[in-house]
């Protein structure tokens, strides 16, 4: 294998946990043997697999904040994302591959939030990997039946009037929410609104960060 | 795909539809919880091909697939935190029968 | 004594009961992402597919979603449904991994860079 320049810092620049020293597991032992076994058939080579790491640390939250940021700036972007999620991200230049996106909308009466009831489907090619959260038990058995709940723990409180609409990704759509705006930034720029947008906020569990806090 | 109208098609947006109650063993995508479950068309999707034969390596038939609304009162009583609250899945054609055609469970 | 079931079954959580949601992140490791490049890439190849990949991991049953991390479970699935579509058998598994084993105590020495 050629020289992996993933064993310090990933290209996104996060540091990996570093596991060279770590006692060797069966698991581990089975992916090195996979990946080997893989590269000898002809299945894949070295190079696919560190361009694919790399693409894949390529895909963060901030894919999905620039999108959120054009969405609130431009009301007819943002009717074409709520129409075709996946589409509108490629207007942006942001190629979800074959991912289904919807994007459904924060409004004053409606709370959306994203959970994977049966394993831990996520926007992965929009926001990257899934937070660990995401993927527990708590999350998934919790969220389709007391969100009210899970979202306080998250620090979200809503108001009674405001519904929340739960979104089980069970099939072949992957969701993202598209926050509300916060109050007093009409003159921020795409790229500041962008950074008021965080990955809760885009899987339902945060909201949009208040400049002004 | 696409929309057709209400009366032709039970499965249409807008319709009251029921989620089949069956316990077969295996990989379904239809979660328990909203099994048995009465719910209307949110939208519907696309045909898809079936999980339950990808899932085992066999050739699979496409299956429309919908979104469905449930309240959250229909699916937890008096549970439910908010009767506001709704929760939608993406269930394959094949869980769904029409409101008329089903018998209480 | 046998237990009874309805047929619901394990990994069907929404609507359980649970705790509270954990918030602890770990950090990825490399070997971590490694895993996910190969099921991203031979999924792609047609290898298998992301449905067999979740079939796998519920037939793994809840002690190995208490026991395992999430990656070693995705590595064990990616593996089971390679062996079911022909990648590589048993044998020529067992063979690598045992001559993985030689290499090294840890990861860093056993996966040759």
């Amino acid at each position: 294998m050629p020289h992996d320049h993933h064993d310090h810092l990933s290209p996104a620049g996060h540091p990996y946990r570093a596991d060279d020293d770590t006692p060797l597991s069966y698991w581990q032992t089975m992916e090195i043997a996979v990946r080997e076994l893989l590269v000898e058939k002809n299945v894949t080579t070295p190079e696919e697999i560190s361009a694919q790491i790399d693409k894949m640390d390529a895909r963060s939250p901030a894919i999905g904040s620039a999108v959120v940021a054009r969405a609130w700036v431009d009301p007819e972007f943002k009717q074409r994302l709520l129409k075709d999620g996946s589409a509108a991200s490629l207007e942006m230049g942001f190629d979800v591959g074959p991912m289904h996106l919807i994007a459904v909308e924060n409004t004053e009466d409606t709370h959306n939030i994203v959970v994977c009831t049966l394993c831990s489907c996520y926007p992965r090619n929009l926001l990257g990997l899934p937070p660990d959260w995401y993927k527990s038990r708590a999350y998934r058995s919790r969220t389709v039946k007391e969100p009210r709940k899970v979202l306080s723990e998250f620090g979200v409180t809503l108001g009674e009037n405001v519904a929340v609409r739960v979104h089980d990704s069970t099939a072949d759509m992957r969701y993202v929410v598209v926050p509300v705006r916060p109050q007093n930034t009409e003159g921020l720029s795409e790229a500041e609104l962008a950074s008021l947008v965080t990955r809760d906020s885009m899987i339902g569990t945060g909201v949009a960060r208040d400049p002004s806090a | 795909m696409g929309k057709q109208a209400l009366g032709n098609d039970p499965f249409a947006a807008g319709a009251t539809v029921r989620i089949r109650h069956l316990m077969p063993p295996g990989h379904v995508r239809a979660p328990a919880y909203i099994r048995g479950k009465r719910g209307t068309v949110e939208r519907v999707i696309a045909p898809f091909k079936n999980p339950e034969q990808l899932a085992y390596g066999l050739p699979a038939t496409e299956q429309m697939l919908y979104r469905i609304r449930f309240s959250a009162t229909e699916l937890w009583g008096d549970l439910a935190e908010n009767p506001r609250d709704f929760i939608e899945a993406e269930v394959y054609a094949h869980w769904i029968e029409p409101q008329d055609h089903s018998h209480a469970t | 004594m046998n237990k009874k079931t309805n047929g619901h079954r394990w990994h069907d959580m929404g609507g359980q009961d649970a705790g509270s949601v954990p918030q602890d992140q770990h950090d990825f490791s490399l070997w971590e992402k490694r895993v996910d490049a190969l099921m991203i890439l031979a999924s792609a190849k047609g290898y298998f597919t992301v449905d067999g990949l979740r079939r796998s991991l519920e037939d793994m049953g809840e002690d190995a979603f208490e026991s395992m991390s999430y990656y070693e479970r995705w590595i064990a699935s990616i593996n089971q449904n390679l062996i079911e579509s022909g990648a590589y058998t048993l044998e020529e598994l067992g063979a690598k991994m045992a001559q993985v084993q030689t290499r090294g105590e840890t990861y860093g020495e056993a996966s040759l860079g």
